[in-house]
């Protein structure tokens, strides 16, 4: 479903701030696929996540999403594929819009934008429909301005707009990073329902190494702009914390990297 | 009480150019609150809508030919800035000043048009001699060349059109692009494509006000449209704080800038009889903008610092 091949990135290339960001990721998922994304500070999660939405041009390697080459393709034509949550609560969702405006317009992601209604009366229903089972109490207030809600609704809300229109590829970017435990679990476990639901071909970046690990049918833990450890299938439901430290530090001989992700 | 008759007589006045100018007003709207976007080509766009009409008229076109012509040539005008910003990567301000700036040098030579000069800063229609739209002549007349007569509904349909505008999915996609671009560029929304398109829209209805304006007045002239986003901007934010509280409906709100744009001229006639003079206005207009963006500012700042007291002592 989706097929990197060799994605370099350098930010600030040829100043003293020169940043490889990216340093020859190849990685393929299948369809159905649910990958978890750990790594260090800077280890490149979020800039491989952003190159695969399209954020800036790659400076070598090609994305493939669905058969399609999308490389060239600028973020807001590669939106048709893709479904995005942020770290920022702030980032998915438009705060001066209403919550059923900020549904109307997921609904026509990847379609032409006309002058046709934004939003019509069968649309409203739905979205009723759908925010019941977010269980926040949003159904009663489709009306209200998305800057009202709290950090962990505009998550939840964020994640049904991604999923809204069925993404051929759903990105997660830290996506409950922001929040406090008690939501985090919640918004976390409304994800596990909606990737499984619509069988959504997921790559989700975290923090937490517990949760990388109890999500998904597979692991890669990133290091330096590279893709340091790849772990699925039985390895992958069989794996501790501590198998990881001892597999990232093999993977990579270093060992002050445990400290670096255990803080993190 | 000598004084508070003329300021009375003076009043229609006040309000044909309030309305005038408020069609401008919901032009600057458009780019300030819902694109988020400060475009300063207005004040070069007023000045080639009334050009345009002003020339389309002395050549002796149809009035609403030529109106549409200054429309037509203000979406240009945006589209320019549209391109600059989006195309060329120039900050908007930025690209709103050099397009407003070539707008000078064009607008002279726009009014030139017909009259053997290369350029011209001064363009008379006078009503004697064409059939124009409306005149300030008329302002106090109760006859049907009353200008009222034109500008009330032309006001209104001009908010009728934006509000469903805006509620149609391009209309969406411009607001939402104003009200967080990466959410917008995520589902798929080419901002880029929506801002020029925002920009377009907006000089459009500014050149609409400067050729009402052109007409009603009497004449074009190369410094019409100067300073005009403060004007603009200063009846947004009048309507906005007088309003913003009552008027929550989205074609209320359009129609806030447009009352805010007749306040900005009552208050300006007000202070015009107390004896300033109307080279002042520059000066005032610019206060009357910088106290109303301070106040919320302000008032945000010590509201919080407010918050914190009442927590130390709690």
């Amino acid at each position: 479903m989706l097929e990197l091949q060799n994605i370099c990135k350098t930010f600030n290339a040829g100043t003293i701030n020169e940043k490889r960001a990216l340093n020859g990721v190849s990685l393929t998922l299948k369809e159905g696929d649910f990958v978890t994304v750990i790594g260090g500070n800077g280890a490149g999660k979020s800039t491989l996540l952003n190159a695969v939405a399209g954020v800036w041009p790659v400076d070598r390697g090609s994305i493939l999403i669905d058969g399609v080459d999308v490389t060239r393709l600028p973020e807001h034509k590669r939106a048709k594929y893709i479904g995005r949550v942020f770290q920022d609560p702030m980032t998915g969702t438009a705060a001066t819009m209403q919550i059923e405006e900020n549904l109307a317009l997921a609904r026509r992601r990847g379609q032409r934008r006309t002058l046709r209604p934004g939003i019509t009366r069968a649309e409203r229903e739905e979205y009723r429909e759908l925010l019941k089972i977010l269980d926040l109490g949003l159904e009663d207030r489709l009306t209200s301005k998305v800057g009202l809600l709290s950090g962990g609704q505009r998550q939840a809300l964020t994640l049904l707009m991604a999923s809204l229109v069925k993404p051929k590829l759903l990105l997660l970017d830290e996506h409950t990073a922001a929040l406090d435990p008690k939501t985090a679990a919640k918004v976390l476990s409304a994800t596990e329902q909606i990737v499984q639901r619509d069988r959504l071909t997921t790559l989700m970046i975290t923090h937490n190494m517990r949760d990388a690990i109890a999500h998904g049918n597979r692991l890669i833990m990133m290091y330096e702009g590279r893709i340091a450890l790849d772990i699925s299938g039985e390895e992958k439901k069989r794996l501790t914390v501590e198998d990881l430290l001892a597999k990232f530090g093999q993977a990579t001989g270093s060992d002050e990297a445990d400290d670096k992700l255990l803080l993190s | 009480m000598d004084f508070l008759l003329s300021f009375l007589n003076s009043m229609p006045g006040a309000l044909g150019q309030g309305l005038i100018w408020g069609i401008m007003a919901i032009g600057v709207y458009i780019t300030y609150r819902i694109l988020d976007v400060a475009d300063l080509t207005v004040d070069g766009s007023l000045a080639t809508g009334g050009a345009m009409c002003a020339l389309g008229i002395s050549l002796g076109w149809n009035p609403w030919v030529a109106l549409a012509a200054a429309i037509l040539a203000g979406m240009l005008a945006g589209l320019v800035t549209g391109l600059l910003h989006t195309l060329c990567g120039i900050p908007a301000i930025l690209a709103g000043i050099l397009t407003q700036l070539a707008l000078y040098s064009i607008n002279l030579r726009i009014m030139a048009i017909g009259s053997g000069l290369t350029t011209k800063a001064t363009l008379s229609v006078s009503v004697d001699k064409y059939p124009l739209m409306l005149s300030s002549r008329y302002i106090r007349d109760l006859s049907a060349s009353n200008p009222f007569i034109l500008l009330v509904p032309l006001v209104l349909i001009v908010i009728a059109l934006l509000y469903w505008f805006f509620g149609t999915e391009l209309g969406s996609s411009l607001r939402a692009t104003g009200a967080n671009q990466n959410m917008a560029r995520a589902q798929g929304i080419n901002t880029s494509w929506t801002k020029v398109l925002g920009l377009v829209v907006s000089n459009g209805l500014v050149a609409f006000s400067g050729a009402l304006l052109s007409q009603y007045q009497g004449s074009a002239t190369v410094d019409m449209g100067r300073g005009a986003i403060v004007i603009g901007l200063a009846a947004v934010i009048i309507g906005e704080v007088l309003l913003g509280k009552v008027f929550r409906n989205f074609a209320l709100k359009l129609l806030s800038a447009v009352i805010g744009a007749i306040i900005y001229y009552i208050v300006i006639t007000l202070v015009l009889r107390l004896g300033l003079e109307t080279t002042d206005l520059k000066l005032l207009t610019a206060l009357v903008v910088a106290v109303f963006l301070t106040i919320p500012h302000w008032k945000g700042k010590f509201a919080k610092t407010g918050k914190k007291g009442d927590a130390a002592h709690a």
